[in-house]
Formats: C-alpha cells, sequence, structure tokens
C-alpha cells in the first residue's frame, strides 16, 4: 500500500483545506438557523412564490422552515457543490497529475504493475472522499445537536449516504478521463462537476429533459427527493453503472497507454 | 543482457525509431549516442515498458518489455535525462519511497551513496538544484544493486566531483558483473568508460561496435555524416 500512503500524504494539505472550508460552512449555516427560525415563515412563502427558482432548488418540496429543509437546502448545496468540485479535481490530478509533473517516469520505473498504481491511487480517492463526508457530516449534525434541534436522523443519514454516492460517482467518472489524458485536466474536472450541477437543476425544470435522471448524480442526491421518500433505483443504479464505467476505464486504459516523457 | 530485433516506434505519422536491432552483452558498458530527436529516449523508454512497441520486439534479460514490466524493472536501475520528483517531499523521502516500491530496506546502501555524493536528504525537492535532483536519481537508481543500470544522460548537470564519485561507483559495479546501458552526448565518457557503443541518428542504427574500434571520440562525425563504415 505504499502508492496509497503517498497520495494520502500528498492529498492531506488540500483535504484538511477543503474539509476546513465545507465543513466550516455547514457548521456556520447550521449555527445561524436559530436566530433564522422567526423570519422561516415569511422566507418560505417567500420560495413558494418563486415558481421555476423554487422548483431547480426544490424548494417548492422542502419546508424551508423545518430544520431538516434548512439543512437540505443550504448544507446540502454546501456540501454538494463542494465535495463534487472537490471529488472531481482530486480525480482528475490522480492520473494525468503524474504525466504532468513528469514524475510518471519515476512511480512506473519500479516494479509495481500499472494496475497497483491505479487501484491504489483509486483506493487512497475513495478514502479521502469518504473522509471529507465523514468531517461534513460531523460539522452538520454536530451543529443540530449543538443548537438542540431534532433532525429526523434515518434520513439525515440516507441524504449524507446519498451525496457520498454523488461524490464517489463524480470522482470515478473523473478518474476514468485523468488515465486518458496527459497532463492537467483540472478545466475538464471543474466543468464536468458544473455541468452535472446543472443538469440536476434542468432536470427539475423541464419533463421533456427526465432522462437526466439517469445522467447526472445530483438528481438522487436531492434533498428534496430523500426526504420525500421518493423512489430513485433506477437514477442510483445508473450513477453506479456510470461510477462503475468510469473507474473500469481508468483501471484498463492506464495498463495500456504510453507514458508521455 | 539487451535484445532488440526489428525494434520500431512511431507516434501516429512521427518516427521513434525505425527498425532497431541490437544487442547489449552481460557485463559490458554499453554506450547509446545521437543527437536530440535521434531515438535514444524512445528507445530506453520502450526497453522500460513506458513506450509499447509499434513493431518488432524488445527484450531484457530474456523477458519481453511489453509483456513482462515488473520483473525486468525489479533487475533494473533507471536514472533519467531529467531527474523529476514530487516537489513536496524530502530528497529522503523519495530515496525511500523507490525503496518500499521495489519492496526491499536499501536503507544503509541509500546512506552510504548519500554520503558519497553528498547530498542533503532533507531538502525537499523543489529546493533542490537540477544537479541535486540527479543525485537523488543516482541514489534511487543504484540502492538496491541492479543488475542492469539504464541511465538516460546520466552525468548531465553533476559537477565534475560528483561525476567522478557517480563513475568511481558505475565502474565498481560494473566489476561486480553488473551491465550499463547508457545515452550520453559526451563522447569523451563512452569512450572512457563503455566498452561498446551505437550510434543513432533519426531512428536507425549507424554503426555499432566496440569503442576501441570505433574511435568515437575522434570520429564520430565521420559516422554520424556517413563518412565512415563499420
Amino acid at each position: 500500500m505504499t502508492i496509497f500512503r503517498k497520495e494520502l500524504r500528498t492529498g492531506a494539505v488540500g483535504f484538511l483545506v477543503w474539509a476546513a472550508v465545507i465543513g466550516g460552512l455547514m457548521a456556520v449555516c447550521v449555527g445561524l438557523y436559530p436566530s433564522m427560525s422567526g423570519s422561516m415563515e415569511d422566507m418560505s412563502a417567500l420560495f413558494a412564490g418563486m415558481g421555476d427558482f423554487s422548483a431547480a432548488f426544490g424548494l417548492d418540496k422542502l419546508q424551508f422552515g423545518s430544520i431538516m429543509g434548512f439543512y437540505g437546502t443550504e448544507c446540502g448545496n454546501i456540501l454538494g457543490l463542494g465535495g463534487g468540485f472537490y471529488a472531481a479535481l482530486t480525480a482528475m490530478g490522480l492520473l494525468a497529475g503524474e504525466e504532468g509533473g513528469h514524475t510518471a517516469e519515476f512511480l512506473l520505473t519500479h516494479p509495481v504493475s500499472r494496475l497497483r498504481v491505479a487501484a491504489e491511487k483509486l483506493l487512497a480517492l475513495a478514502a479521502l472522499i469518504v473522509g471529507l463526508n465523514l468531517v461534513c457530516f460531523a460539522c452538520g449534525a454536530g451543529g443540530i445537536l449543538a443548537i438542540g434541534e431534532d433532525a429526523d436522523w434515518n434520513s439525515l443519514l440516507r441524504y449524507h449516504g446519498a451525496l457520498l454516492l454523488m461524490q464517489a460517482e463524480m470522482g470515478a467518472l473523473c478518474f476514468g478521463l485523468s488515465a486518458a489524458l496527459r497532463r492537467g485536466g483540472l478545466g475538464l474536472a471543474m466543468g464536468l462537476a458544473a455541468l452535472l450541477y446543472f443538469a440536476g437543476l434542468l432536470v427539475n425544470l423541464d419533463q421533456g429533459l427526465d432522462w437526466l435522471r439517469f445522467v447526472t448524480p445530483y438528481y438522487y442526491a436531492d434533498a428534496a427527493r430523500i426526504f420525500a421518500r421518493e423512489a430513485m433505483a433506477g437514477p442510483v443504479l445508473a450513477g453506479c453503472a456510470l461510477g462503475a464505467l468510469g473507474a473500469g476505464f481508468g483501471l484498463w486504459w492506464y495498463g495500456r497507454k504510453d507514458i508521455a516523457p | 543482457m539487451i535484445r532488440l530485433d526489428h525494434l520500431t516506434k512511431t507516434y501516429g505519422r512521427a518516427r521513434g525509431v525505425a527498425d532497431l536491432t541490437l544487442r547489449v552483452p552481460e557485463g559490458s558498458c554499453f554506450g547509446f549516442i545521437g543527437p536530440n530527436g535521434a531515438g535514444k529516449s524512445t528507445t530506453i523508454r520502450t526497453l522500460l515498458g513506458l513506450l509499447s512497441p509499434t513493431g518488432g520486439s524488445a527484450k531484457v534479460l530474456g523477458l519481453d518489455c511489453a509483456r513482462e514490466r515488473r520483473k525486468i524493472l525489479a533487475q533494473v536501475g533507471y536514472m533519467p535525462s531529467e531527474a523529476m520528483f514530487y516537489p513536496d517531499m524530502r530528497a529522503g523521502e523519495v530515496i525511500r519511497l523507490s525503496a518500499n516500491l521495489r519492496g526491499q530496506d536499501c536503507g544503509r546502501e541509500a546512506a552510504a551513496l548519500c554520503e558519497a555524493l553528498e547530498l542533503d536528504k532533507r531538502k525537499r525537492v523543489r529546493e533542490l538544484s537540477l544537479g541535486n535532483r540527479k543525485k537523488v536519481s543516482i541514489v534511487c537508481a543504484m540502492q538496491h544493486r541492479p543488475k542492469l543500470y539504464i541511465l538516460d544522460e546520466p552525468t548531465s548537470g553533476l559537477d565534475p566531483l560528483v561525476q567522478r564519485a557517480f563513475w568511481a561507483e558505475l565502474e565498481a559495479r560494473r566489476r561486480e558483473g553488473a551491465t550499463v546501458f547508457l545515452s550520453s552526448h559526451v563522447l569523451y565518457e563512452v569512450h572512457r568508460y563503455c566498452d561498446r557503443a551505437a550510434i543513432i541518428r533519426e531512428g536507425r542504427l549507424v554503426v555499432e561496435g566496440t569503442t576501441a574500434e570505433l574511435d568515437i571520440e575522434n570520429k564520430f562525425f565521420d559516422y554520424y555524416e556517413g563518412r565512415a563504415g563499420q
């Protein structure tokens, strides 16, 4: 597990920064809830009257005045966007970063199979994503407990599980792309994460774009649907399949590609 | 030790090496010479399994370079022309990482090499000059005492004192039976340290033989420009 440990060390600073920023923002948001709860009724009414904007963010289904609705809207967007970008950027740097930084020549001239190199990197990515989500869950759930609110913990756990799965899928897709690139790719990672996020908003607005629910992981990681216990087996399975395809392609392609000088 | 048969490597339409046939005997020090872009690094990278051949075959220690990469690399020490490592790591960490990737404890050997080369292991890679990165590269290539050394322009960027220490160590390894395959632009080095050499131009072999019979230092340009044959 030499490469796994090396990747964790290399990614430690980035992990700490992202975890502090996302987790910190979530904790601050939850901390603001008691001071805002007095005006929540007005805000709920305001959001209800905002038509497509409310629908895009699921505000037409969430009770913004309740802690769960507030958490799903505010903290969900912070972790959904932040975690998605973190997973995409970290994954993209794993393989393409070695070639871009000219370190692939060092790494791959040791008696280690390329499959093992790629697999240990993928495992490190999974560990970093799980770690980020644990920190963020601790910040969010800890915040709820600290302000003395009673959450629907079952729904909250399912929601965080969906967010974790969404980031894992995003990471696996970018890992696959990373294997095919020679260098960089960070712009592509950010673009892909943003595109899938907006696809998640679009699918809430236009019935004609319903097929997007099988493409964007933001569909099944949507607080409004999870809290309403909508059936999402199809999109979740599609997401798992897409993620497995991305990771599988990365492992396969990295084993056969020519390594750039 | 190394056997290339009609090795060809192309990058799309661009040529890497073409129909290259070469033998490197066990225990020899073989110099591989040619101008920039001649195909030296392509040949070396194919031997290391970083590139797969378009045609022909490349074997090291009787093993196919494309299919038995791991077994080959376990017995090879490689020094790239541009020694690039992870910028935030310390020199000592890179050396330890290299040993760990080989599954070996090379601590004593690494310490001796660092002392001989006067390498400060505590410095981070990003703080190291090219010469000092080369020293890290030498330690990584030598600490596991491989059977075969593949060295791509090993002395570029090294000061004369370190060059002397490097050649002394390499000569000692050769006396113990190791084989050396090196590319270089320094004709004097090839003439002095190699017993065999080959010149490559535009991906094709120009001439190959013992350094004594080739007289590389004096006749390189004659061979290169086609005024002298083997």
